[in-house]
């Protein structure tokens, strides 16, 4: 595809954005904090180390069953900071607006924020809002950025990922994409599904406490399991084994897929952690996991190789072997 | 999801592929899937692990969005620059690489582009924008073509007179009848499409046996369907007989679905249209029948830029089984599902794609 023009793919989650933002972003403002392109930077500010980052917040519809746009942005940005390894503390809230948006559902997005706040256990703190011309934005736009302070010799383990180490999954993927686009698509099917959006400080933080040698965390949002596993192993001397039947997957969201053509792997979560644990500490942090209501469903599903270097493989329900990779730009239905 | 748990048994399925590997065939035996929903799942569930190696699958014509010729990109791009038309269609279609674009490349530089999940959706969409003039692009086979079929007649009846069909729509016995002659396929037994054949029956595809003595299984999409249709085209070429068998017969019978074929004879006629990698094939294809002209996108006058391929791609011989998607040349290099120069790396069905995004070893 030629490069004139912005596309819809420059901002999927898949291998084109991968691309467009380090080459664009990533070499413009260089520096070693950016750089990892992890879920948010780690910084040290006189001694203390903090975790920073950023994430603005476009959804059709702005309410979707399991919560809004509002409830989206704070866990979003509280998910980022807690995968890192740090406690999320403050966020701040930019609001665009476009005139003419209907009051009652601004007041019913900010009371969810509020809510989920109070659940995240965190404080927004700054803000702005600005309202721009009708047709210049689709409705509202909300960017939130925050800090998390990274507790001094607890967090992720520093030991480099190796063959052995497990892979493991807080609980069944794909609900938010799916819940978003069946209510976008108005498509009915016979059960609602819900997005699982929620902020996963909380089980995060019990988890670092409880086990060392968890070694790395992603929140698997868009792009999906795919898009964080690849990332995991990309230009590693390691790769990845998943097993395709431990991979959780609900029943109904198994199905629409089966419809559309879709790799449950492939779809967005908002509140599911992906995590790579010493091999021996994997029972214990599947326990603790089990003991949050978040965590219910956590699963080993699969374990980091030494072959297979930089890909991800998966041994499908059936015995083989393929590989899985990033979802190509938008998930498009197949035809027939 | 019962049924789809049985077919996904693991035991199930290695018991018969150890029966494929008891069929004695000393041999190495080139069987084609020719629907592209058959490649994804083969590739998809990684089926090529559990046959023995004398066992060779070849993809072959049967993705709709792959056998899509650039000409009728180019004409939907020329479409989707026109103030007032929207562009319907479904979903892989947008990305792949016209002439000089594709529509998802229109669709950033601002024309109105949209997915639909069913050409249905299109028609109601059309009928609460009757500003616009909507053209649904029609891509597929039989199973595509009659739900086209009842469409195009609600839209009649209803008189929707903003809602346009641009029909590529295909007929899949006279494509294997070419492939068949083409000299460079070489093929031992096909895996036949199940939905397809939902629709016309199975008699059809009787002359493959009787002209061509290659042996015919329909094949359901689940890997045990799958695995138990290789296994009966294994018999057969082991007790070298030749016949359509029907492997899908929870879904498929014999004669087909008469309602569907008269809609789609009531509402379509043959013609002859371009295949991609085939070239023209003679009443492969079904047009808006003349009675129905109005609401045949073909006659919206627009300026279509002269079709060209892109250098290098060998989509053509990929269709046709000729060429592993890996011996192409840009396979990996310039061609990925990101940077198609073809279709074959763009719609989900396409064999390029699925080696691409699922064979576990390292491309390009
Ligand atoms: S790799 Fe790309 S260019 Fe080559 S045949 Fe496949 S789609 Fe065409």
């Amino acid at each position: 595809m030629a490069d004139r023009v912005v596309t819809l793919n420059h901002g999927a989650g898949g291998e084109t954005m991968r691309r467009f933002i380090t080459k664009l972003f990533v070499e413009k403002f260089a520096n070693p904090a950016l750089n990892t392109l992890a879920d948010a930077a780690l910084i040290e500010i006189e001694k203390s180390r903090l975790a920073f980052t950023t994430d603005s917040y476009i959804v059709k519809p702005i309410e979707f069953p399991g919560g809004d746009i509002g409830k989206l942005a704070v866990c979003g940005t509280v998910n980022d900071l807690a995968v890192m390894g740090a406690r999320p503390l403050h966020l701040s809230v930019g609001f665009i607006i476009e005139e003419g948006f209907d009051l009652s559902m601004l007041e019913r997005i900010v009371h969810s924020m509020s809510e989920a706040t109070r659940a995240a256990n965190v404080e927004i703190v700054t803000g702005d809002t600005k309202v721009v011309p009708r047709g210049e934005c689709d409705g509202l736009f909300i960017n939130t950025s925050g800090v998390g302070a990274c507790p001094l010799g607890k967090g992720l383990s520093s030991a480099p990922i190796g063959e052995g180490d497990a892979i493991l999954v807080s609980g069944t993927i794909g609900e938010h994409g799916m819940a978003i686009l069946t209510a976008r698509e108005g498509l009915k099917f016979q059960t609602r599904i819900e997005s699982d959006c929620a902020a996963l400080g909380g089980l995060i933080e019990s988890v670092l406490n409880e086990c060392d040698g968890v070694k790395w965390m992603r929140d698997a949002t868009r792009g999906g399991l795919a898009a964080v596993l690849s990332e995991l192993v990309e230009s590693q001397p390691f790769g990845a084994l998943i097993e395709e039947q431990a991979v959780p997957v609900r029943d109904d969201v198994r199905t629409v897929c089966e419809l559309l053509g879709f790799d449950p792997m492939h779809l967005a979560n908002e509140g599911k952690v992906v995590m790579v644990v010493r091999g021996d500490q994997r029972q214990r942090a599947l326990e603790v996991l089990h003991a949050n209501d978040l965590g219910r469903q956590a699963v080993l599903i699969g374990r980091i190789t030494g072959d297979g270097k930089g890909i991800v493989r998966v041994r499908t329900e059936v015995g083989g072997i393929r590989r899985l990779q990033r979802p190509a730009g938008e998930l498009l239905p197949r035809i027939c | 999801m019962k049924v789809l748990t049985a077919l996904r048994n693991a035991d199930a399925v290695r018991h018969v592929a150890r029966e494929i590997a008891e069929v004695k065939l000393d041999r190495t035996v080139r069987l084609m899937e020719v629907c592209g929903g058959h490649t994804a799942a083969i590739y998809r569930f990684a089926l090529r692990d559990l046959l023995p190696e004398w066992v060779e699958l070849v993809s072959g014509p049967g993705c709709p969005v792959c056998v899509t010729a650039n000409d009728f990109v180019d004409r939907s791009v020329a479409l989707a620059r026109q103030p007032n038309v929207t562009i319907a269609t479904f979903g892989d279609l947008i990305r792949v690489p016209g002439s000089s674009r594709s529509l998802a490349e229109v669709r950033a530089e601002g024309g109105d582009v949209r997915v639909f999940y069913s050409s249905a959706d299109a028609l109601d969409w059309a009928i609460q924008h009757p500003e616009r003039i909507v053209v649904f692009l029609g891509i597929g086979f039989e199973t595509t073509a009659c739900t086209l079929a009842a469409t195009l007649k609600s839209a009649v009846q209803d008189n929707a007179r903003n809602f346009r069909l641009l029909s590529s729509l295909k007929t899949m016995p006279p494509a294997l009848s070419a492939l068949f002659s083409a000299p460079d396929v070489k093929v031992d037994g096909l895996i036949l499409p199940g939905h397809v054949t939902t629709v016309i029956g199975t008699a059809c595809y009787e002359f493959i046996p009787s002209e061509f003595n290659i042996p015919c299984v329909v094949s359901g999409f689940e890997p045990l369907d799958l695995m138990e249709t290789i296994l009966k085209l294994c018999q057969q070429l082991a007790e070298a007989r030749a016949s359509v068998e029907n492997q899908y017969r929870r879904v498929v019978h014999a004669e087909g679905n008469p309602q569907a074929q008269v809609l789609m004879d009531e509402m379509f006629e043959p013609a002859d249209v371009p295949w991609r990698g085939f070239g023209v094939i003679p009443g492969s294809g079904l047009a808006i029948r003349r009675e129905f002209a109005d609401w045949d996108a073909e006659r919206i006058p627009v300026e279509v830029e002269p079709t060209r391929e892109h250098a290098g791609c060998r989509c053509g011989e990929v269709l046709r089984g000729a060429l592993h998607p890996t011996e192409c040349p840009l396979f990996g290099k310039s061609c990925t599902p990101d940077t198609p120069r073809g279709a074959c790396m763009v719609s989900a069905e396409g064999a390029c794609a699925a080696v691409y995004h699922f064979s576990p070893v390292e491309h390009g």
